[in-house]
């Protein structure tokens, strides 16, 4: 039997338990470290994307692109339930007429950046993660360190920056698309009036309070996301169930920290601090 | 590795739609067109009661909004509440003698803070204050005051 | 880009001592890579050959020793001198290890691409020529999913001589392939190395197509370099290690049972 059996049938339970706890709380701090210097790492090799634009439109239309289909089609849904499910709520108070303006608070300040971003996790981040993950697998990685080419440069970086300039646009159509879907619910469907419907909608919304930090808030998710993905790849176990677990990791991962983040930021943004 | 025409053309069309969607949300979406930016000037005004006047409340003249309200606190020795606001419309002067009251929107309504202009030649500057203010409503006094004359009038048996 | 300083030996490997995860891999191994020649690297498998290269490459630091090649201490160069030095190894991976969004032309121009800045008709004569020597230029336009194995080793050699290195290092190029394959590799293998002058480092434990063109052989077992020699010379050794290797002995010094208990006290246990 391995040592490992022999010290297990051994030592008494509560030993074993905190000798297990200790191994995790190890892995965890390994593995925050590697993810740091991962990050530190592909920030200094970011020179090179500068002066090779061309890696990064092939990023961007690889991350960005060809999520936009996804996030319009699903900006377009929350925007219409949107309006359905407020106009009840607000007929309550006699108060339709802020349909616009309440549609558009929430796909500004909270939906647009956090869905967009929980889409983008889903789709865009799983993708760079498997792609890395195979990479490393196959040894393509490894190749290109013995031709003296750089991985992190050649290959992580473009990527990086690709998911952290995409999500900002990302979250951008999906609040405008969802803006729009609230409209066609709203105006043409449930009869609130056009004029109310925006002008409710500008007077309500502030540029530098709530734009901007919705944008604030999906540049933080964009940066956070990307870099789960690209370094839970980088660092999957280099077999088919190690890419898998880490492409499984990527989408949870991203999840709690767009959410945590999104209560971090809420409160610094709208709280009254 | 150098992208095909496609794809540029693609990435391209993504990066504009992206942009306009962030334009179409700061103009259309938010008040940022109703200011034509510059930086405003400051005013001060003194109320017994400030009600529910809040952080960026509107400041109206005429209905017409002029600027918001930046901070209200209390003044330590007189007890008044004093309300900081920013008017950054960008043509509007006022004479010295304006009052600032604060009005309720509708019947249940946020509260707004709306001048009205004097006659004096002399014009507010950034950092004045206003003297002419009358305070917020509250609903309770209203009341009490309405029961109270319905009380007075009512003949003693 | 191939000055090898016309010294006798161009990888010299001192006492390397080398342990994974408080398992020894090696324990005082000590080799040279003669220049010009083709040296091959033999085992059991599990025994650290490809732990060796990366060794050789710099992708892993000794624990204890020194590996030099062309004179400078690999592990103490710093990153830029590293990369230089790995501009003058090709490496041919087990996998091919093919870019595999690139097609076949794409994947033999990348050094070129990364490394030069030559313009597009003489990057377009290099990697004809390249491909041309593997016997594969009218695949050029072929995804690395589209090739057979053997097909995409030889396109992972024509990347590896794109930049015409000193030295080229072969991790199990034999492993898994078909007579033909192997026999269109083995002369491969053997022509570049004349026509190019290079020096090869071949780990592999196909014994018969390795000894067949191998200038010099090192048995490693164990950690330890159990023999070494010309091919020749290595088949007549009296090392016991080396008989069960090359003769494929079932037993011997390399056990067929894996360590247990006795067999009767297991079978009884309850």
């Amino acid at each position: 039997m391995t040592n490992r059996e022999r010290d297990a049938q051994d030592e008494p339970f509560v030993i074993g338990r905190l000798r297990h706890l200790g191994r995790l709380t190890l892995n965890v701090f390994g593995k925050l470290g590697r993810g740091a210097f991962f990050l530190f790492w592909t920030l200094l090799g970011s020179r090179e994307v500068l002066t090779r634009p061309g890696l990064l439109i092939v990023q961007l239309h690889s991350v960005g692109v060809l999520s936009v289909l996804l996030i319009a089609i699903s900006g377009l849904f929350v925007g219409m339930v949107l309006a359905l499910q407020g106009y009840t709520v607000l007929s309550d108070y006699g108060a339709e007429q802020t349909l616009g303006y309440m549609v558009a608070a929430s796909l500004v300040r909270e939906l647009g950046p956090v869905v967009s971003a929980l889409l983008f996790a889903g789709r865009a981040g799983s993708a760079l993660a498997a792609e890395i993950g195979l990479m490393k697998a196959t040894e393509q990685l490894s190749g290109m360190e013995m031709m003296a080419v750089d991985p992190i440069k050649r290959i992580i970086a473009p990527r990086f920056f690709a998911g952290f300039l995409s999500m900002p646009l990302l979250a951008a159509l999906f609040s405008t698309v969802g803006i729009i879907g609230g409209y066609l619910i709203g105006v043409d469907m449930l009869g609130v009036d056009e004029g109310a419907f925006w002008s409710r909608m500008q007077a309500g919304i502030d540029f530098d309070e709530d734009i901007v930090n919705g944008v604030i808030k999906s540049v933080v998710f964009g940066f956070v996301v990307t870099w789960i993905a690209l370094f839970e790849g980088y660092d999957a176990v280099a077999t088919a169930e190690g890419v898998s677990r880490a492409t499984t990791r990527t989408v949870v991962h991203s999840a709690f920290a767009i959410l945590a983040l999104d209560f971090v930021l809420t409160a610094l943004m709208f709280g009254d601090f | 590795m150098r992208p095909t025409k496609t794809v540029e053309l693609l990435v391209g069309l993504f990066v504009a739609a992206g942009v306009l969607a962030l334009f179409f949300l700061a103009m259309r979406a938010s008040n940022l067109a109703e200011f034509g930016g510059g930086e405003g000037y400051r005013l001060i005004a003194r109320f017994e009661n400030s009600g529910g006047l809040k952080i960026r409340s509107p400041v109206t003249i005429a209905g017409v909004r002029v600027g918001r309200v930046r901070s209200i606190s209390i003044d330590n020795e007189t007890f008044q509440s004093v309300v900081e606001m920013v008017i950054n419309h960008s043509t509007i002067t006022l004479p010295a003698d304006t009052s600032a009251s604060i009005y309720t929107e509708g019947l249940l309504g946020e509260q707004f803070v709306s001048l009205e202009p004097g006659g004096e030649e002399e014009y507010l500057k950034d950092g004045d204050e206003i003297e002419l203010t009358q305070s917020a409503i509250v609903l309770e006094e209203l009341i009490g005051q309405f029961l109270f004359s319905k009380a007075e009038e009512t003949p003693d048996d | 880009m191939k000055e090898a300083c016309g010294r006798e030996s161009l990888v010299a490997i001192r006492d390397l001592t080398f342990f994974r995860e408080s398992r020894m891999i090696f324990d005082g191994v000590s080799l040279d890579i003669p220049v010009g020649k083709i040296t091959a690297i033999m085992g059991p498998s599990g025994t650290g050959k490809t732990t060796l290269l990366r060794l050789i490459g710099g992708q892993l630091r000794p624990d204890g020793g020194s590996v030099s090649v062309d004179g400078q201490i690999v592990h103490a160069l710093r990153s830029h001198q590293l990369y230089s030095l790995r501009k003058r190894i090709g490496m041919l991976f087990q996998s091919g290890a093919l870019l595999t969004d690139l097609d076949v032309f794409e994947n033999v121009a990348f050094p070129l691409r990364e490394h030069t800045r030559l313009p597009e008709s003489l990057i377009r004569s290099l990697v004809l020529m390249k491909l041309q020597a593997v016997g594969l230029r009218g695949a050029r336009h072929l995804m690395p999913s589209e090739l057979s194995g053997g097909m995409a080793r030889r396109v992972a050699l024509a990347r590896a001589i794109a930049l015409d290195p000193m030295m080229i290092m072969y991790d199990e190029p034999f492993a898994g392939q078909d007579p033909i394959s192997l026999g269109v590799l083995v002369q491969l293998i053997r022509n570049l190395n004349e026509a190019l002058g290079l020096t090869s480092i071949i780990v592999s434990h196909d014994v018969h197509e390795t000894a067949s063109i191998a200038d010099y052989i090192y048995v490693i077992s164990q950690g330890k370099v159990v023999g070494h020699g010309t091919p020749d010379a290595i088949i007549r050794s009296d090392s016991e290690w080396v008989q069960q290797f090359f003769k494929g002995l079932p037993d011997g010094p390399v056990h067929f049972h894996y360590p247990a208990r006795e067999y009767a006290e297991d079978l009884y246990a309850s």
